[in-house]
């Protein structure tokens, strides 16, 4: 932490002394996501066109129009296909801009990525101050000197202000849950007055129904805190250096904002905060998956985006010319008369188009040649595709060199990756996605490094992907070619969720339905879920809390004398501890000594033993090492009395391996001075008119106590001899 | 204005033993020389609302209650007094007089409030949205009730404990989310549906809850007849309807329609949409998006008022609050008193005597006929009527109420002395409450004490 901290000053102190600095940019030209697979796996994602221009084209035109002054762009995948593109489009010849690339073939995740930059900025200390974090595949106008000045000041204010994030408002569906973007919809806290970040919450899919749980320091610091659904995460940060130490620091950070921003809002050691900056009039929108493919390319169609539109040069593309009803052409495309070319649609350079055909709501680009009768709706026609007479076409993404042979249908969501030719008259099933190259099994998905971002992502694509389809290349008709790829059974909601064609009306109504259920099951449990209770339920609680309470103590005692085993801590210290969890869970001296005993007896069952015989050595000499510990608490007989009836209890949880052995552990710690007979005795008396059930230990014992009994006897008869010797 | 209002005035509150007693019952405490529910009868008064039930806890004290309202304003307002048995919380207490309601909407006031927050504010809220339940909402003061900062070090010095979480929508119109002050000790979990529908919410600690609800009768019965577990309207009743806002059970309009199904209801709720329309015609409130895309699906609306921060409000429910009360309504609040003030910022009665070298600070209130003896000194207190007080007695921050009697050389700091009692000579008291008819005796020195008998 302190070097850390040394370095965090050092750099402050560059930016104080050499203000104006250079406005510098972070770009990730990895999305470290599986989501546009298999388009992915032959072309790395941000050079994927959009609207006939790759998308990091689109970041790169807005960072320059920005001002921004250096930008290094991060390339894990196909790293030479992007140096390629840049070297061929001039960026790195941009007068402005400054463009580097730093290639990384190791990272698999954002997180990895900051942490290689964090290493090189130890040789070469590029990145000077402040900087923007965005990927390379965010379509944006918004300006940025205004936040980046923001943030600056903040930061001179308060050290800890380490990143600026943008959001924009923009209301989910109330049906799907999900953002236009096709994101989930994203629960966060705001602080109305500072606009610092106080939680944030991607709802999962997994359990899409019931409540946001806000930390509880959160109100009690805060008079008022401002919890939206309604905002996106435009996914573009001003960082502070302290950001890449942080994730140095935190090796275990994947994810930039499962895990980075979450961690910095949980961890108030550190106290770093985010703050948020909401946009209002500019565009900002990142390319996350097929459905924000679609909703991205009709803002770009519609200028939300402008200056980043079809008919203005502003990454070395072509313009073209815009028509009537947003119609942009260009001046070399051939159209029969009788083509029809409907609103909203892009049609690029080279490209053929023959007689009767209908396009409507599609981009269609460079050099393709489509053949007579021909619909296509609400499609993405990459570069060179040819599409023979009588195809229909209907929401779907098709890439480069496709070629799509006479009265082919294509069925709504479906994406044919590069080449993939299909058949005569076939009809590709809806959301399918078809790829010349087979779907990758668990083996071979190291050649590419487009990884899922979450573990748990990755388990499941794996297992999805080994349902590899063996040799089916005429999988789309005889004279087709192309795998038609399995889709993994967790992503099946994901399919129409996240596909460029619209959401069936019959899901609607299904999930309507669904919602419907889903109340009325809330109604029948109601939960109250933090609210004030009706009183049946706060009597019910109210008896439990107490039994909680002791439940937890249990655990943290029992967690304490586990540590205090394993690092061989001093008994004075265990005990300070125990002392200090009794005094905060408001615990008795017995529950103390019960808590102990447990944790104890519970240690000697968890170690390995084979036989009843080892079971016993193992608890004579826990009970043998730590008897101070337990004697600290056993003072009194009420306390060793609890101890048995713990013990007691312990023997009938199952396994019941200790049951056997009750009568040995009493008498050894009988021997070992823990408990006195007065208390064994005493315990047998109160046991003596319980229930026959409940004697079972008693009477195991029976021998032992009849014993204890004779000693004392004996012993007071010792005394009154001694006396009588007086 | 067709509302009916229901003054909840409670009973013998165990909070504010023992200034409370058999004689004086919660409702009759006085403020300012006059009783607390006189504050409460003169702003619905103002705001023009005067079809009133005061609903007191224990026959006894509805007795004394009924007695005190027809000697005091039998002929300005039309007030009816109902006893209800003892501890059955506010939501019991409805549902004992349901019988009595029979207006369209209730606003439903607690009985200890001092403050000049306008009620017929709510009420029209409340019709303007067509709400099921409107609550008014004012600001936590700051530190501690007493803006005036006076004596109140130690008020300051005592971060306020929080009394409401309320969840509130963007434009600060409905009531989305509400839970007790002491849940800010656990997570707050707000439910996704209300939360998604609404887009966003506010979720507030510096709001309380007024105690003054507008409710739609239909509403009100049908949950208090369904629900017969609930006792407390806060506590239970309103949680729920803000809960089952986008679910509701209660359908409101209906029941309407069936009880009174004529012509002229029709009209009525025409007439209410089209004051919706004319209201806030621009925007469907979150309700009705919400309605629209599911059918068969019924919500009402749960609003809320906020009330101007500078208004004053202060609830009568702890004798620190009695304190503040008392101390505010002679100084900073004093247009609550109705009195009028003299050049010192004081109410000396023309009738009280002083005695020579005594002097009376400003903020202070000296009642009809009491008797000040010479070189006393009275600062920011409240002395009732026909008190004696000694000589060289020196009074701060304290409530002396009707014949009390102070001895020589006493010295009193925020203190109550409850009438009838009685100070020896020389007692001195800090922070303490003393019993009507006590007797403390002579030099004595008591702190932060509780004079009763057993």
């Amino acid at each position: 932490m302190g070097g850390q901290k040394k370095g965090g000053a050092r750099v402050s102190e560059d930016a104080e002394e050499q203000s104006p600095q250079r406005l510098q940019a972070i770009l990730l030209a990895d999305s470290f996501a599986t989501k546009f697979r298999p388009v992915t796996l032959e072309r790395p994602k941000v050079l994927l066109p959009i609207v006939n221009v790759p998308m990091i084209g689109y970041t790169l035109a807005w960072l320059e129009y920005a001002g921004i002054e250096e930008v290094f762009v991060f390339c894990c995948a196909h790293a030479i296909q992007i140096i390629e593109y840049l070297e061929k489009s001039e960026w790195y010849s941009h007068p402005n801009l400054v463009v580097r690339t730093i290639e990384s073939h190791k990272s698999i995740s954002a997180g990895d990525a900051l942490r290689y930059m964090y290493e090189q900025q130890a040789e070469t200390s590029q990145i000077q101050g402040d900087f923007v974090l965005v990927s390379g595949d965010t379509v944006s106008n918004m300006p940025l000197a205004d936040l980046i000045q923001e943030h600056r000041e903040r930061k001179k204010k308060d050290e800890k202000a380490i990143m600026t994030m943008a959001i924009k408002q923009s209301k989910s569906s109330s049906l799907t849950h999900q953002s236009r973007l096709g994101t989930d919809q994203l629960f966060i806290a705001v602080d109305p007055l500072t606009k610092q970040l106080l939680h944030y919450e991607e709802d999962k899919i997994d359990h899409p129904r019931g409540s946001v749980c806000l930390d509880k320091s959160l109100l009690e610091s805060n008079p008022s805190v401002l919890v939206s659904n309604d905002m996106q995460d435009c996914y573009i940060d001003i960082c502070s250096p302290e950001v890449l130490s942080l994730f140095e620091d935190n090796f275990d950070y994947q994810h930039l904002r499962r895990h980075f921003v979450k961690g910095v809002l949980v961890d108030d050691i550190m106290g770093y905060k985010i703050f948020t900056h909401e946009i209002h009039s500019s565009y900002a929108a990142r390319i996350d998956n097929f459905r924000s493919y679609d909703t991205v390319s009709k803002d770009i169609i519609q200028r939300w985006t402008y200056p980043y539109v079809p008919d203005i040069n502003f990454s070395g593309n072509r313009p073209l010319k815009l028509g009537r009803q947003g119609i942009y052409r260009a001046c070399d495309a051939v159209l029969s008369r009788s083509a029809d070319v409907g609103a909203s649609s892009v049609i690029g350079y080279g490209t053929k188009i023959g007689d009767g055909v209908k396009i409507l709501n599609s981009v269609i680009g460079n050099g393709c040649s489509i053949g007579s009768n021909v619909v296509i709706e609400g499609s993405y026609i990459w570069n060179n595709v040819t599409i023979e007479d009588g195809c229909e076409i209907r929401n779907a993404i098709v890439c480069d060199g496709v070629k799509i042979r006479a009265g082919a249908v294509l069925e709504p969501g479906v994406v044919l990756s590069f080449n993939v030719v299909v058949g005569r008259d076939f009809v590709v099933p809806a959301y399918s996605k078809v790829s010349l190259l087979q779907q990758p099994t668990t083996e071979d998905s190291d050649e590419e490094l487009e990884y899922a971002d979450s573990s748990s992502g990755t388990a499941d694509h794996l297992s999805g992907l080994n349902l590899q389809m063996e040799s089916k290349a005429s999988e789309l008709g005889p004279d087709g070619a192309g795998y038609i790829w399995e889709v993994c059974e967790g992503a099946h909601d994901e399919e129409w969720k996240h596909s460029v064609a619209p959401i069936p009306k019959d899901k609607l109504a299904e999930i309507t339905q669904a919602i419907d259920d889903d109340d009325t099951d809330d109604e029948s449990v109601v939960p109250t879920s933090g609210e004030l209770k009706s009183d049946a339920d706060s009597i019910n609680t109210d008896m439990n809390d107490p039994n909680d309470d002791y439940c937890y103590f249990e655990k943290e005692v029992e967690g304490t004398v586990l540590r205090a085993v394993e690092e061989n801590i001093k008994v004075d210290l265990v005990t300070l501890e125990i002392n200090g969890l009794r005094l905060s869970y408001n615990m008795e001296s017995a529950d103390c000594a019960g808590a102990t005993f447990y944790s104890m007896m519970k240690l000697a069952v968890d170690t390995p033993h084979n036989s009843a015989s080892e079971l016993y050595k193992n608890a004579a000499s826990i009970i043998t090492k730590w008897k101070e510990l337990l004697g600290f608490y056993v003072k009194k007989i009420d306390e060793q009395i609890e101890v048995i009836m713990k013990f007691e209890e312990m023997c009938q949880e199952p396994p019941k391996e200790l049951g056997p052995l009750f009568t040995q552990i009493l008498h050894l710690l009988y021997d070992k001075d823990v408990l006195q007979e007065d208390a064994i005795l005493r315990w047998a008396e109160e046991k003596a008119g319980a229930d026959e059930t409940d004697k079972v230990y008693l009477k195991q014992c029976e021998t032992f106590i009849q014993w204890l009994k004779e000693a004392s006897e004996e012993e007071d008869e010792d005394d009154e001899d001694e006396e009588d010797d007086d | 204005m067709d509302f009916q209002v229901v003054i909840l005035a409670g009973g013998f509150s165990s909070n504010l033993v023992p200034l409370v007693s058999k004689e004086v019952p919660k409702a009759l405490l006085p403020v300012a020389n006059r009783p607390v529910l006189s504050y409460v009868l003169d702003l619905l008064e103002s705001n023009n609302l005067k079809d009133l039930i005061v609903v007191v806890e224990g026959e006894d004290a509805a007795l004394k209650v009924g007695g005190w309202i027809s000697s005091a304003c039998v002929d300005r307002l039309h007030v009816e007094v109902a006893a209800v048995a003892e501890n059955v919380g506010t939501a019991g207490a409805l549902r004992a007089i349901a019988h009595h309601l029979t207006a369209n909407d209730i606003l439903i006031v607690s009985g200890d409030i001092v403050s000049d927050i306008p009620p017929g504010a709510v009420a029209a809220t409340h019709r303007r949205h067509d709400a099921a339940v409107t609550v008014m909402l004012c600001a936590q003061p700051v530190s501690g009730p007493s803006e005036s900062g006076g004596s109140g070090g130690k008020d300051k010095t005592k971060k306020p404990a929080c009394e409401d979480i309320v969840g509130l929508d963007s434009w600060k119109q409905f009531l989305l989310y509400i839970a007790k002050g002491t849940e800010i000790k656990k997570d707050t979990r707000v439910n996704k549906s209300i939360l998604c529908a609404a887009g966003k919410m506010e979720l507030r600690s510096d709001l309380m809850d007024s105690h003054i609800y507008a409710f739609k009768r239909s509403v009100l019965q049908e949950v208090l007849d369904q629900k017969p577990a609930f006792r407390s309207l806060k506590q239970d009743v309103l949680p729920y309807l803000v809960r089952t806002q986008l679910r509701s059970d209660v359908s409101s309009d209906q029941n309407n329609v069936e009880e009174n199904g004529n012509g002229k209801n029709n009209m009525q709720n025409n007439e209410v949409v089209l004051s919706q329309v004319l209201s806030n015609a621009s925007l469907p409130s979150f309700h009705q998006v919400y309605e629209s895309g599911l059918d068969s699906r019924k919500t009402h609306k749960c609003c809320v008022y906020i009330a101007d921060e500078s208004k004053y409000f202060v609830r009568l429910n702890s004798i620190q609050a009695f304190m503040d009360v008392n101390r505010d309504v002679i100084g900073d609040a004093n247009h609550l008193s109705g009195y009028s003030f003299s050049a010192h910022h004081n109410i000396v009665h023309p009738s009280a005597e002083l005695g020579s070298k005594t002097t009376v600070g400003p903020h202070c209130m000296l009642g009809e006929g009491s008797q000040v003896g010479d070189k006393c000194s009275v600062k920011r207190s409240v002395i009732g009527r026909h008190c004696r007080i000694g000589s060289n007695v020196k009074i701060v921050n304290s409530v002396v109420m009707d014949h009390a009697t102070i001895g020589d050389g006493c010295s009193i700091q925020g203190s109550v002395i409850c009438s009838n009692a009685q100070l020896q000579e020389r007692v001195t008291l800090r922070d303490c409450q003393v019993e009507a008819g006590y007797i403390v005796c002579a030099g004595g020195e008591h702190k932060g004490e509780t004079f009763a008998r057993k």
